[in-house]
């Protein structure tokens, strides 16, 4: 008999008798028998949590008596979405993270010290890059980027001094998919850390941890949680990997909190059944547009005449919820004036929520950039980036549709 | 627009304020408002809230009506909706209905000097003959509970209005994805918004949604009137849940069928009730009336007493031991001794509950993985 009143559930009733993607969503990481006898996890809002007696602090210091402490060191709830998210994607373990970005720079802070070098497929989010080229590089950690996917470029750039070697997959907004078996192999053969930005794929749609990469990366605040009302971000890999990252997100306090964990946990449970619909509604979209007249080209794995098509067929469950296209013969206020005439998409940042959103990569994120700059990032003036939410994809068509004969 | 497309976007718009993607969760209890005397959006909590609003927008939409109200949970809406009636008046219902329905309509209205009759309202003749000159409301479950039985919401539309009766149909098992009682002719729709439309096993909630402005007048002014109102956090994730609810239905609904034709198969299993069974007693109903499935729920009973029954429903380990329904987790349940415990056991047998009968709702899990889990507790009804 478990009491009610037992603080931490009891492990021994965490294992799900069962492996589909949609069970695991439901039930991994949550004890059978919960705090309260209640069906869903307890929030702990609680900043601190308290000893019966100095006995009691001693056994907890001695790790006879495993147990929380400060909230910056862990929280029950939190523990819970780290372990379906470490279930959901093969791994030992997973730390949770005030953002995706806390993430990043948790992992990275943890295991790269002055004299490293990181290197980048370009592609990868310019935040993380920047991150690296202009905040690590204080500390005496070297950076450098090849072209995504050229494998061979990636081998010749490492160095007895590199400690990382880094990629998203799919990439954001190109959708360049790595191919995570061959990327590990990389890392392995060089005797460096991999790390795979699995934000866009998602546990549902590829495993990179089961393809031997050594650290997979989440912004939970798009797919995981799934609602666009959260941010939180994960590292998933090996209990062993993860110690440090853990003790380090104890001193540098980018913690998620309690009442977001709940939203992530509640988020993950429909997360098979939302993957489901983002795929095929990212798949009809982009064979909807790569059919239209005013559109040029559209990147998504998904399609045939995809570059990576063929590799993302090979290693991936479905494509996602992400589109990225070009306007034939548009500047960017005419590419604007489709984006401004939809009325399904709301236009904003961010993906993987069950609302649609529309953005023009060049005014949402490159703004501040040179032409030359943007040249440089692959992003055009006419280039627009559609991220599927789970509306119906008929309604979602029939908008785009409308919008581009009202942006004439 | 679509169902699911409004599901997700009715009562969402961006916040002006911030533009946030997601409405702000308004906790205030009162509102200042611009003048002493005059017109403001809200007041006092109590009477309306933004986040309130919100939810009750997207459910009128979903259902087909012209306002919804929302409330504290599925009994407080119930208990809402018969403030309507007066001391005098009679009220018609189901034997096939919600324990805790039952138990109000008993043993409550009838202190308020309102009397009942429960009729087996599958048969629209039995309806029919009960109705009164004194007969003011009409109460019935589309899908019964706990046998899953199928009430003709059309054929109790067309008796209603021909006796001046407001028909109510309790759609928490159906939810609006599966059917919309408003457009068969029903005049309020009650949903216990704890179970499909929140979804998550997180929450207490109910809503009310009517076919005709003033019957929602009404109901708004009986609720801002006796205070059991659904809170801002609660309103918040119906909303979230909302957003999900078709998907979430459609595949419950088909893993539910799923199992269904597998218990019927099964040799510890006398019967099976499920409305999208072909020689369901309620199948040629649930065709007309049901789109895109039959619901969530199935009940069985199995070839063994009390004890056997009981052994099942502890050995299952997907299936948790619970009562509510319709959440991403299974549950499993013996409405005997659990949901319809309020019955006297005479009249609980009398309505077909037997000791054996054993009520799951089935949720998103895998459908291999739950039918592995009711085939190993199957083997755990004989002691040895």
């Amino acid at each position: 008999m478990i009491e009610p009143t037992t603080i931490m559930p009891d492990p021994s009733t965490k294992k799900v008798p069962a492996s589909g993607p949609s069970t695991l969503s439901v039930h991994a990481g949550e004890a059978r028998v919960k705090p309260g006898f209640s069906i869903t996890d307890p929030i702990f809002a609680a900043s601190t949590f308290t000893f019966p007696n100095t006995q009691a602090i001693v056994d907890f210091l001695e790790q006879e008596e495993p147990r929380e402490e400060y909230g910056r060191y862990g929280n029950p709830g939190e523990r819970v979405v780290e372990e379906k998210l470490a279930a959901l994607d093969s791994g030992e373990a997973s730390v949770l993270f005030a953002s995706g970005m806390a993430a990043f720079v948790g992992l990275l802070m943890a295991h790269v010290d002055a004299g490293d070098e990181i290197v980048f497929f370009d592609e990868c989010y310019h935040r993380s890059r920047e991150f690296c080229r202009r905040h690590l590089s204080r500390f005496g950690v070297g950076f450098r980027q090849v072209r995504t996917c050229d494998y061979d470029a990636m081998e010749a750039a490492i160095t007895p001094k590199t400690k990382f070697i880094i990629s998203e997959s799919p990439t954001n907004p190109h959708l360049s998919v790595v191919d995570v078996a061959r990327f590990a192999e990389i890392g392995r053969r060089n005797g460096v850390l991999t790390l795979i930005d699995a934000t866009l794929c998602t546990p549902y749609n590829v495993k990179p941890l089961e393809a031997g990469v050594d650290f997979v990366l989440h912004s939970a605040t798009k797919y995981l949680g799934g609602h666009n009302d959260l941010l939180a971000g994960a590292v998933t890999g090996s209990a062993e990997l993860l110690d440090p990252v853990r003790n380090l997100r104890g001193i540098m306090g980018g913690v998620n909190s309690p009442h977001n964990a709940y939203l992530l946990e509640r988020g993950l449970k429909t997360l098979a059944l939302r993957m489901e619909r983002h795929n095929a509604n990212g798949q009809a979209v982009a064979e909807f547009l790569a059919g239209h007249s005013k559109v040029e080209r559209v990147l998504y794995p998904g399609l045939p005449d995809h570059p990576f098509h063929a590799i993302a067929k090979q290693t991936m469950r479905g494509f996602g919820g992400l589109v990225t296209f070009f306007l034939r013969d548009a500047d960017w206020q005419q590419t604007a004036a489709v984006i401004d005439a939809v009325q399904i998409p709301r236009i904003g940042p961010s993906l993987g929520g069950v609302e649609s959103l529309i953005e023009q990569p060049m005014v949402m994120s490159y703004w501040n950039y040179t032409p030359e700059e943007r040249a440089e990032f692959r992003i055009p003036d006419n280039m627009i980036r559609m991220a599927c939410g789970i509306e119906d994809a008929e309604d979602l068509i029939a908008d785009l549709s409308a919008a581009f004969e009202v942006a004439e | 627009m679509q169902f699911r497309t409004r599901a997700i976007h009715i009562g969402q718009e961006a916040d002006p304020s911030s533009g946030a993607v997601v409405p702000p969760i308004h906790l205030a209890s009162t509102f200042v408002l611009p003048a002493a005397e005059g017109p403001a959006d809200y007041d006092y909590a109590r009477t309306g809230s933004p986040t309130r609003h919100a939810f009750e927008a997207v459910m009128a939409s979903l259902d087909g009506g012209a306002r919804a109200v929302a409330f504290a949970s599925g009994m407080a809406a119930t208990h809402c909706v018969t403030m309507l009636l007066k001391p005098g008046d009679h009220l018609v219902t189901g034997t096939d209905i919600y324990g805790g329905s039952w138990r109000l309509f008993n043993d409550v209205l009838s202190q308020r000097g309102i009397s009942v009759s429960a009729v087996d309202t599958t048969d629209v003749a039995a309806v029919q003959h009960a109705i009164r000159a004194e007969t003011k409301m009409l109460w019935i479950e589309p899908t019964g509970n706990p046998l899953l039985s199928v009430t003709d919401i059309a054929g109790c539309a067309e008796i209603a209005k021909a006796a001046g009766v407001l028909l109510v149909a309790d759609n928490t098992l159906a939810t609006p994805v599966l059917c919309r009682p408003l457009e068969m002719g029903a005049d309020i729709v009650m949903h216990s918004a704890t179970k499909f439309i929140g979804g998550h096993s997180d929450l207490l909630g109910g809503v009310l949604v009517a076919r005709d402005p003033e019957v929602g007048r009404k109901l708004h002014w009986m609720q801002n009137a006796t205070g059991a109102v659904m809170g801002p956090l609660e309103s918040f994730l119906c909303c979230r849940g909302v957003k999900t609810l078709e998907l979430r239905v459609h595949a419950q609904s088909a893993t539910a069928m799923r199992l269904a034709s597998w218990l019927q198969k099964q040799q510890s299993v006398k019967r099976v009730y499920y409305p999208g069974l072909e020689d369901d007693p309620g199948s040629a109903t649930a065709k007309k009336q049901y789109h895109g499935g039959y619901g969530a729920m199935v009940s069985f009973e199995v070839d063994a007493d009390v004890n056997g029954a009981q052994r099942f429903v502890e050995s299952t380990k997907l299936f948790q031991l619970a009562v509510s329904l319709g959440a991403v987790e299974s549950l499993i349940e013996l409405p005997a001794v659990m949901s319809h415990g309020a019955y006297a056991p005479e009249a609980r047998r009398a309505v077909g509950i037997t000791d054996g009968l054993i009520r799951l709702s089935v949720g998103l899990e895998g459908a291999e993985d739950l039918e592995h889990d009711l085939s190993q507790a199957m083997t755990k009804i004989s002691a040895s």
